[in-house]
């Protein structure tokens, strides 16, 4: 009974192991509300990929094939429950930039206006340089959203700072505020993205004047599925997960989150500007691959 | 061809005539400054057409440079505006009499000035259609909704304290002008609202201007250190500073101090009004220059001695970028032609004649516009994060032609505001109570 940390983690594992599920459920609550008079009777006729006709109950289709994302509204609210956390291993990072790639390809982003940068950073004359792959801090204290005079980007219940760019005046204010310039703006028309509906948690499309940044995909982790950037990287370098589940994981392997940071002396970058970012920072100490600065990693896709 | 209208108007004394002449005829050099003028601002208006069809892209901002060269105007004349408070209240309540005649014009370029100021704010926005938003939305938290509230109410006391002066002189003007064209007699009968200059009236406009006075001045040191907190409130070198608010304020009275100098030359000159902006109102402006820029030094020292010693981090690269790096021409034309080599010079009275201090003061002027670049570009280029990994355009900033475009047409539209209310109204008062045969009101 003195053991107060032990019904803890059992309710945290209990927890941890249903989260899976539970999304699916809220996911599911969420389209079935949204779409009018669903009988659970009802099936449609569908074509599968390999050309065969079958017959699918209507719920599902809804689940699985509509694109739903969260109006502007909605956005602003959160995903009940959750802490979103992102742990980087800067002693597995070899700059292979797939994260960004995968990133710009969702995002539909032009390589001049990309949400994460892979930095070379050395941190002093002595120390051996390593790669830092930076996006949004995602700050629990965040600069941006102090000083944006509209409120077109907010701080959400689940961690995650978005911009709204349908309410964005373009003032730029963030971008001067945000100390690890994370922002981008779209200084010009961005090419044709198609015609999905603009949500603030795909942030698709992008609109001329205004901000953007990395969101943490949060159209993803309603479905409870991983940022893109995520399992993108063929090192495992990138952990994401929920602080209260107190779990993250890069889509191999799932630690703890306290763990984690205790085992490795995880740190966030800038911890003195007060800002309390929500990305953390392994250090790159017993390094998987060598500093190599090779210009070709930059153009393989 | 313009004599018969000049002598035609009704005028009881020299002064009147020598004061209002200008206003009844139009010299053909005044038609092409005027014509000078459109053009400079239909080409800012094309420029600025660009940018809204094509977006900022236009301009030579990027994503690190994010604020350019309208943000360094938008401070330029948000400083100048400054200057009607210095001669409506700081002098005005002091009773320096000297000031009398040049409280007009300040007043007249305060007002041109923050109207500038608001005109290119919005000109920087990447969506300026959503400007409604800015009170739709507004979020009280945000430093540029504070600086939206004081400009704007400041912009409301400039044009009351220029409304209020001018009140008896618009009624002059009502009664003097009498040979002029229908719509102008209607104008002056309409903003005269019936003064007649009846004593009670003079006491009345005495309390008001007082009151105004009173106010102006806490609201003309907030708009500037407000102005210096969107700056201040950010993490940027140069910026992150407590002593931004002081500097700026004491900046923007040196700029607009320099700002009435050149004005008062050239309107004397244009207007040939010699016997009221005399010598003696350049002496006299020459040591209120060198005191506001002796203030503003001492802030400078204040503000770049401390990083310098320290030469921490980011801090020091900045600084190592205005000393000796790529702004350093920049800044040391700044700091040495328009403020130390000034000062020196204004220490002696040769230098506070008409066209030595007018010559100085252009200088003091151009070096406030280029302290305001230096304010606002540099720091932008030192973030904490590296720059990499960016396209070539992305580590410089070199203003394109619509910027400067832009930039002309604001103060095109500046001088342009100014030369209009000139044409209109006495640009030195002329109906001042003092003048009137109404003893005991004292």
């Amino acid at each position: 009974m003195n053991d107060s940390s032990k019904p803890d983690g059992r309710r945290q594992f209990i927890k941890k192991i249903s989260t899976g599920s539970m999304l699916t459920i809220s996911g599911l609550s969420i389209y079935s509300a949204s779409s009018c008079n669903t009988n659970s009777d009802d099936k449609t006729t569908v074509m599968t990929p390999e050309g065969k006709l079958v017959q699918v109950p209507t719920s599902e289709i809804q689940e699985l094939e509509h694109e739903h994302p969260a109006s502007p509204k909605e956005s602003r609210k959160g995903i009940p429950g959750k802490k979103f956390v992102m742990v980087v291993d800067l002693a597995k990072c070899k700059n292979a930039r797939k994260c960004i790639n995968a990133c710009d390809k969702h995002h539909k982003l032009t390589p001049d206006r990309p949400y994460i940068k892979v930095l070379e950073m050395q941190d002093n004359e002595k120390s051996s340089p390593y790669w830092m792959p930076k996006k949004c801090f995602q700050c629990d204290n965040p600069p941006c959203v102090k000083v944006c005079p509209v409120g077109a980007t907010f701080k959400r219940t689940d961690g995650i700072v978005l911009v709204d760019n349908e309410r964005c005046i373009g003032c730029r204010f963030c971008m001067a505020a945000c100390p690890y310039s994370a922002r981008i703006f779209n200084w010009k028309e961005p090419p044709e993205e198609g015609n999905q509906a603009y949500s603030p948690e795909t942030s698709v499309p992008s609109k001329i004047g205004t901000v953007g940044k990395c969101d943490f995909c949060p159209d993803m982790l309603r479905k409870g599925k991983l940022p893109h950037c995520v399992p993108a990287c063929p090192n495992g370098v990138i952990y994401f997960g929920d602080e209260i589940d107190d779990s993250v994981t890069n889509g191999e392997e799932t630690l703890r989150f306290s763990t984690l940071l205790k085992d490795k002396a995880g740190y966030r970058y800038m911890e003195d500007l007060g800002t309390k970012p929500r990305v953390y920072y392994l250090p790159p100490v017993d390094r998987i691959f060598p500093f190599e600065k090779t210009k070709k990693e930059t153009t393989e896709s | 061809m313009k004599n018969p209208i000049a002598k035609a108007q009704t005028y009881k004394s020299k002064k009147e005539e020598d004061l209002l002449k200008h206003m009844v005829s139009t010299s053909k050099s005044y038609k092409i400054w005027v014509a000078f003028l459109l053009i400079v601002i239909l080409f800012g208006i094309y420029a600025y057409y660009r940018q809204i069809r094509y977006g900022l892209i236009v301009t030579a901002m990027r994503d690190y440079t994010s604020w350019g060269i309208y943000i360094s105007n938008f401070v330029f004349y948000v400083a100048i505006s400054l200057v009607g408070s210095l001669f409506s209240c700081i002098l005005k309540l002091n009773k320096n009499k000297w000031a009398d005649p040049l409280a007009r014009i300040s007043e007249i370029i305060a007002v041109a000035a923050i109207a500038c100021a608001t005109v290119i704010i919005i000109v920087d926005m990447g969506r300026p259609e959503r400007l409604v938003y800015v009170f739709k939305y507004l979020r009280i938290q945000s430093p540029i909704i504070w600086d939206v509230i004081i400009i704007n109410t400041y912009l409301s006391i400039s044009l009351l304290l220029l409304y209020v002066s001018l009140l008896p002189d618009i009624a002059l003007c009502r009664d003097r002008l009498t040979e002029i064209p229908k719509w102008k007699k209607r104008m002056y009968r309409f903003w005269s609202i019936n003064w007649v200059n009846h004593p009670k009236q003079f006491s009345m406009l005495k309390k008001a201007s007082r009151i105004l006075a009173l106010l102006v001045l806490p609201i003309a040191f907030a708009i500037h250190t407000i102005t210096s907190w969107l700056f201040a409130t950010t993490w940027r070198p140069g910026w992150d500073s407590t002593n931004l608010g002081p500097y700026f304020v004491s900046g923007a009275f040196m700029a607009g101090a320099g700002v009435i100098i050149v004005a008062m030359y050239i309107i004397r000159k244009q207007l040939k009004l010699h016997d009221y902006i005399t010598n003696a109102h350049f002496d006299n402006m020459g040591k209120l220059l060198v005191l506001l820029s002796l203030v503003y030094l001492y802030f400078n020292i204040n503000e770049y001695l401390g990083p310098s010693f320290k030469m921490v981090g980011v801090e020091g690269e900045h600084i190592n970028e205005l000393f000796i790096g790529k702004y350093a021409p920049m800044y040391w034309f700044v700091q040495l032609g328009g403020l130390v080599i000034p000062i020196l010079l204004m220490f002696f009275k040769m230098f506070r004649k008409p066209l030595p201090i007018f010559i100085i003061s252009l200088f003091v002027v151009i070096g406030a516009w280029l302290k305001r670049y230096l304010i606002v570009i540099p720091s932008l280029q030192h973030p904490y994060l590296p720059i990499q990994d960016v396209d070539e355009s992305y580590l410089h900033y070199v203003p394109t032609w619509e910027e400067w475009a832009i930039t002309c047409a604001s103060f095109a539209s500046m001088l342009f505001i100014i030369t209009i209310l000139i044409k209109l109204f006495p640009v030195i008062p002329v109906n001042e109570k003092d003048t009137q045969t109404e003893p005991g009101t004292n």
